[in-house]
């Protein structure tokens, strides 16, 4: 493939007189994944959000590779081509699961939406495909008629996760997918994570402000502070070998066990 | 031999018989005048024609007198005559600052251009049951004669403006014309026009708890009275033939400015916010209520989480008016008898697990 | 045909005077009209429309009265159902409003009529070209319960996103092994829109699809007009494996034997004893031969 997944330039997102992105850019390949790491207020979680279409950015493009009509402007597409790629070729793992899943409805009714969206009419096959997708998820299948407000905080990240992969997305967007867990929850998701992502196989931007996260799912990452990208590369060069001070900071601020 | 129930029509001539004879009462006591609800029950005739959207006190009287004294029955009469009514035309925007003003308070000042005037109010009464009133007794005697009116009183968010402490509303692009509610549907979202008529309208038991909720924290503006004034503006029409407006008459209405906290961004110096509320006649309780719900609905323009239910537009203007929610609520009375029994079976074969039986 | 059934009331013989031909004035009606021939052109779509104060209240059949009220002329024969019984108080109201509005002719006669004005059901006499039936309605809105927020439901409706209703369906199955909706079952509507048929028992869902006679649906309150023209496709939603099922109990109607109509159920002694008739009373009388 001679184009990339996700291409952005110049994107630069304004609130009154401060500027939360400035002219950041990236690319993204198929089946990579990469880091945006930063602490608060670096603008990282406003970068996502104009990558994936939810923002509009004040400048810039952001330019998204189809499936079947090539490179395309984002921010050019209509309302319902934009919703019907967040269906399809996306997921969005929200910080929060609970803002990514409908807690009102069973967690086989919350894996199969996206299917019934897309025009699944076989009660049957729907639920199937959500019992192997709750297994493939490492969650127990009997669970499927429960109601997600009876999980843990570990196993409703893992069921928004699977309903996001559901449809085989190309592009996953996550916005801290581990920060509120315990911490032996964190790990086994990010092995889940990871082992996804190479398998499926899945490109994937991760924000997140923790540098573990970064080394262990990303293949490239990239710095920001003050809305803008400082440091970008492969995780381990950045990490072992850190050329920009903020990053050097933040590199030697890991409290090492 | 099972026989039908029949006779609905009968039954439905029988209520209305016993339905005067209610209305009427024990007819050894003299029967209410028209007159006298407009006289002397003035405030429950003012809520009528507010909520009614017609300015006729004895119209609305006389609705009062057929409800039996239930304000949504009469608001329901007055509206559905209103329906009938010929459209002429829009009249002049009233202008409330030339009001001749039977009365006038700000909280915000302790005095102000104008005065403060406290007028006819229950506010500083003792609410204590006068039994003298059972009796029919003579007029009372007469007030001291108030100071009438004659220069226009600026408002005081009149005052404000000249230096550029409250915010300004200009119109908008084009000064276009306001939607018209009773001619169509409201949708969402509302501009600040629609959202003040639908609360103009608006029940004011509803609003009332509305805006209370405001200041129970359930929303974060914290209101001043800044100006409420009571009292006659004149009505002006421009007559096609004339091309200039008319005089055509007067009504009372109650006005509220609140002022609110201001709200400030980096990119502009803060200033007090506004609330706006209009009624007919001396209707101080509604138009502040309509005040306060009006600023918390404007959350989204002013850059505020609309977190709370008086902030919420749809929740608020889609439940407001006392007509739909007394028919909505009341017309579980209709007979629903059909959808029960389709119920019914649902329970009994999910209850039995039988099998489903198809239809021939 | 007959000669139309009129309904005794010497009061009602004569129109009122004071108002307009069917009450409404005439621009208003021109108002409902064009809303309705927007509605007939997108089959299944939810016209918002402005709706007018009436003399009865809303939640009580406003809407459904303008829609007959900008249709009705002085030639049609009206007939006016709740429940499926002509005798119904609401049916017995709204007729006296017509008939004391416009003076045309009544009838209890489906067959007879050119408006059928109803109230939770469609009768069981077929419709023929060239009637007309109103449905009152409540809630037009059939994702109002799983998404309350206007604004988004009308977004989801022009985007035909209907994931939401399957995932409500699905839910029903999970949990009961069946949907659970007995009435006001949502239906697709010419493959496009989804649209609540009002709250008729599932059982006359398939009444609706490819019907002969104009179908008109009005909501006063919430001020909507939607239409399903003649001969279009009315799909009640369900899944592959979980087909939709017009459930029909075995019984019975006590009066006229018939096993193919939708039966009310009353409860004849104090003992709980039990009876079923035809909730369409003019098709139990025409089946008996009985002329009211």
């Amino acid at each position: 493939m001679s184009e990339p997944l996700l291409r952005a330039a110049g994107v630069t997102k304004r609130y009154g007189a401060r500027t939360a992105v400035d002219e950041v850019a990236l690319e993204l390949w198929p089946g990579e994944v990469m880091a945006v790491v930063g602490e608060s207020g670096s603008g990282k979680t406003t970068l996502l959000d104009c990558l994936s279409g939810r923002l509009r950015p004040d400048a810039g493009r952001v330019e998204y590779q189809t499936r079947h009509e090539g490179l395309k402007d984002l921010y050019a597409l209509s309302e319902a081509e934009c919703r019907l790629l967040a269906r399809t070729d996306w997921g969005y793992v929200h910080q929060s699961p609970d803002q990514g899943l409908r807690m009102g409805v069973s967690a086989g009714a919350n894996v199969g939406e996206r299917l019934m969206a897309l025009g699944a009419r076989h009660y049957g096959r729907i639920r199937g495909e959500a019992a192997d997708w709750l297994v493939r998820v490492e969650m127990d299948p009997l669970r499927i008629d429960e109601s997600p407000r009876g999980f843990s905080g570990g196993m409703r990240q893992r069921l928004q996760i699977a309903r996001n992969l559901v449809t085989r997305p190309r592009l996953v967007f996550m916005d801290e997918p581990t920060s509120g867990l315990d911490v032996s929850v964190q790990a086994k998701l990010l092995d889940l994570l990871r082992s996804l992502t190479r398998s499926l196989p899945l490109a994937a931007i991760v924000v997140t402000h923790d540098l573990a996260v970064a080394r262990l799912l990303a293949h490239r990452m990239m710095v920001m502070k003050d809305g803008r990208a400082v440091e970008s590369g492969l995780t381990d060069q950045v990490l072992d070998d850190p050329q920009h001070p903020y990053t050097q900071l933040l590199v030697s601020s890991v409290l090492q066990p | 031999m099972y026989v039908a129930v029949k006779g609905g029509e009968r039954a439905i001539l029988n209520s209305y018989r016993l339905l005067d004879e209610a209305r009427r009462g024990d007819p050894a006591v003299p029967e209410l005048g028209v007159e006298q609800i407009r006289e002397q029950l003035g405030l429950a005739v003012d809520r009528v024609m507010t909520e009614g959207s017609v300015y006729d006190p004895d119209l609305a009287a006389l609705a009062l007198k057929q409800a039996r004294g239930d304000a949504v029955e009469a608001i329901f009469l007055l509206r559905a005559f209103r329906a009938t009514l010929p459209r002429l035309g829009y009249c002049e925007a009233l202008d409330t600052s030339s009001m001749r003003l039977a009365r006038r308070i700000s909280a915000t000042f302790k005095d102000l251009p104008g005065g403060q005037v406290l007028g006819p109010t229950f506010d500083y009464t003792q609410r204590l049951l006068d039994f003298a009133l059972a009796a029919q007794d003579d007029a009372p005697e007469p007030a001291a004669e108030a100071p009438a009116t004659s220069e226009p009183v600026p408002g005081v968010v009149d005052l404000l403006n000249a230096e550029g402490l409250i915010e300004m509303h200009d119109p908008s692009a084009g000064d276009p014309e306001p939607p018209d509610l009773t001619r169509s549907p409201l949708g969402f979202p509302a501009p600040r026009a629609a959202r003040l008529q639908n609360l103009a309208r608006g029940d004011e038991g509803f609003l009332l708890a509305m805006g209370y909720s405001t200041q129970r924290g359930y929303s974060h503006s914290h209101p001043f009275a800044g100006e409420i004034r009571y009292g006659a503006v004149q009505v002006e029409l421009v007559a096609e033939e004339l091309g200039f407006p008319v005089c055509i008459g007067e009504i009372e209405v109650t006005e509220c400015q609140m002022i609110n906290q201001f709200a400030g961004s980096k990119s502009e110096a803060p200033k007090f916010t506004r609330g706006y509320g209009l009624a007919f006649g001396h209707s101080e309780r509604k138009a502040m209520a309509m005040a306060l719900v009006d600023r918390a609905l404007r959350a989204g323009e002013l850059g505020e989480a609309a977190a709370s239910p008086a902030q919420m537009q749809e929740f608020v203007l889609s439940h407001s008016d006392c007509l739909e929610a007394s028919g909505f609520v009341q017309h579980l009375k209709l007979p629903h008898y059909v959808d029960f029994q389709a119920e019914l079976e649902m329970v009994r074969r999910m209850r039995e697990g039988k099998p489903v039986e198809k239809s021939a | 045909m007959n000669a139309p059934v009129p309904i005794a009331d010497a009061r009602a013989a004569a129109r009122e005077p004071h108002y307009n031909f069917a009450y409404l004035d005439e621009r208003t009606k021109r108002m409902i009209r064009r809303a309705i021939l927007k509605a007939v052109a997108i089959p299944g779509y939810q016209v918002p429309f402005g709706s007018r104060e009436m003399p009865l209240p809303y939640g009580w059949g406003t809407g459904g009265i303008q829609v007959t009220a900008a249709l009705i002329g002085p030639r049609d024969v009206l007939k006016v159902i709740d429940q499926g019984a002509d005798d119904t108080v609401n049916a017995v109201n709204i007729r006296r409003f017509f008939q004391r509005t416009t003076g045309v002719a009544i009838t209890e006669r489906t067959d007879e009529a050119t408006l059928i004005q109803t109230r939770h059901r469609i009768p069981e006499t077929p419709l023929a070209a060239g009637q007309i039936i109103v449905y009152q309605v409540p809630v037009p809105e059939p994702l109002q319960r799983l998404e309350p927020r206007e604004a988004e439901a009308r977004r989801m409706h022009a985007l035909g996103e209907y994931g939401l209703m399957h995932v409500k369906l699905y839910e029903d199955i999970a949990r009961y092994g069946r949907i659970s909706t007995a009435y006001d079952y949502p239906v697709m509507v010419h493959g496009r829109y989804l649209m609540s048929p009002s709250p008729i028992p599932k059982f006359d869902n398939p009444k609706m699809h490819m019907s002969p006679a104009l179908q008109l649906f009005g909501a006063g309150r919430e001020k909507r007009i939607y239409a399903v023209p003649p001969w279009t496709r009315v799909e009640s939603l369900a899944f592959e494996d979980h087909p939709f099922q017009a459930e029909k109990r075995a019984s019975r109607c006590s009066l006229c034997g018939s096993g193919e109509s939708f039966l009310d159920e009353v409860i004849a002694d104090d003992r709980g004893a039990r009876l079923f008739l035809c909730s369409d009373t003019d098709y139990c009388r025409q089946r008996r031969g009985a002329d009211a």
